[in-house]
């Protein structure tokens, strides 16, 4: 399959493919190209121009500054699921990261590109809403940062704006104690999720539980969260799972069966860090 | 519009001009004429096509050309040392690792990869490994038994 034709631009700096965006009439930010090479080869889409962003030095580099996590929008699964600072901070990032497709797609698939794509099925987004991330994002008007809350905002869709760029994810480090965890129902050729259910539980009893697969886009469970947070057990506070959200149904999974594939996965991943 | 990439493919360096939709396996296949990277799915799931950039493993299916450009590249016609196979190829020559054979050269760099990394995997390690990697013929055992072969041949040889 060949995509359609298009103009490839290099950037070496963020400010660099701003302005290629702001000149192309229609560009896209190429990052490791694992969502939109197969989406320009079955001409699901087709720019006039890709600026290719994984050389940006300043969009590499995984360390912690001031207890928080920060990971660079163009490092790849694999650099984040072996990286020291992920797996002694916040380790049920690194598993989620080793958990996303197959080698050769951790070798080139970077964090940046997922969560701008955001695929329903993706990891990124349930793992970033259960850590509580921030994602930086610069823009031809300045830099801004937003949570994975206000980032996601339906189907295949998020805040970024058509010149815009992400160039870290900021992720607190929580305190001592934490418990953490990604359980997922993996659909066996793509490795997408089926469903994921990643959680953290903090000692004060604070959780966060937040799903992949299930819906148009990832989402906290607030119902699970508030069930979990005020000391049900996870058998109780899992039964309130993807209540009152519209579940996706295809020829992998039907709506019931996610539905109770989000439960069974919710109990799973709150019995794990209890 | 034609840009001009620099490619060191297998050991040797190759300056072409590709538009930049080609994909890296259309250039290794069509234009530098090494065949022996197939084109399976064609959608980044079977790994027929898997080849290594800058020693690692990746699908080249799902690569365009330009993205390789100043990178290093290895397939499965840069293994052998001439007449001498790599260990992979010789385990899954002994351990009848491959049937039809479409699926061998990516799995094989596949494995390559793998044992970069892990010089010696467990079973599970190995099956793992690979799961980026369909067979349509053998149900996986011998290619497990080929990479284990290749993983003690090659501790040997360091440890000689």
């Amino acid at each position: 399959m060949i995509p359609h034709s298009f103009d490839y631009k290099r950037a070496s700096s963020v400010e660099e493919a701003i302005e290629i965006l702001q000149n192309g009439s229609y560009a896209k930010v190429l990052g490791g190209g694992h969502s939109l090479v197969p989406a320009l080869k079955l001409r699901l889409n087709a720019p006039d121009t890709l600026v290719d962003v994984t050389r940006i030095e300043s969009l590499k580099g995984i360390g912690i500054e001031d207890g928080t996590l920060v990971i660079g929008a163009a490092n790849t699964h694999h650099e984040i699921a072996t990286s020291a600072d992920v797996q002694n901070t916040l380790s049920f990032l690194a598993k989620g990261a080793s958990a996303i497709g197959d080698v050769q797609v951790r070798n080139k698939g970077t964090i940046g590109g997922s969560i701008a794509h955001a695929d329903p099925s993706a990891d990124w987004p349930a793992l970033l809403l259960a850590a509580d991330a921030s994602i930086v994002i610069q823009g031809a008007d300045g830099t801004k940062t937003v949570s994975a809350q206000d980032f996601f905002t339906g189907f295949f869709s998020t805040i970024l704006e058509e010149t815009d760029i992400i160039t870290q994810i900021r992720i607190p480090i929580p305190p001592e104690g934490t418990k953490s965890t990604y359980q997922k129902f993996v659909q066996p050729a793509s490795r997408f999720a089926i469903v994921g259910c990643a959680a953290v539980k903090e000692p004060s009893g604070a959780t966060r539980v937040a799903f992949a697969g299930v819906s148009d886009y990832a989402f906290r469970d607030e119902a699970v969260e508030s069930a979990s947070s005020s000391g049900a057990s996870a058998e109780e506070a899992a039964s309130k799972a993807a209540e009152g959200v519209s579940i996706m149904s295809d020829h992998y999974a039907s709506e019931d069966y996610r539905k109770h594939l989000a439960k069974v996965y919710a109990r799973r991943a709150l019995v794990e860090v209890s | 519009m034609e840009i001009k990439i620099s490619v060191n493919v297998n050991g040797k360096d190759y300056v072409r001009e590709v538009e930049p939709r080609t994909l890296l396996v259309h250039f290794l296949r069509d234009t530098l004429r090494l065949t022996g990277t197939h084109i399976g799915c064609d959608t980044s799931s079977c790994g027929a096509c898997t080849i290594h950039v800058d020693g690692v493993a990746v699908k080249s299916c799902t690569m365009l050309a330009v993205q390789a450009d100043g990178c290093t590249v290895t397939t499965i016609e840069g293994l052998a040392q001439g007449a001498e196979l790599h260990p992979l190829q010789e385990g899954f020559k002994e351990c009848h690792g491959l049937q039809c054979g479409f699926c061998t050269p990516g799995m094989i760099m596949t494995a390559a990869d793998l044992l970069a990394k892990n010089p010696s995997p467990s079973e599970s390690e190995i099956r793992h490994g690979l799961e980026g990697n369909f067979c349509r013929c053998t149900g996986y055992h011998n290619i497990v038994k080929a990479v284990q072969y290749a993983a003690e041949k090659m501790s040997n040889e360091v440890s000689a």
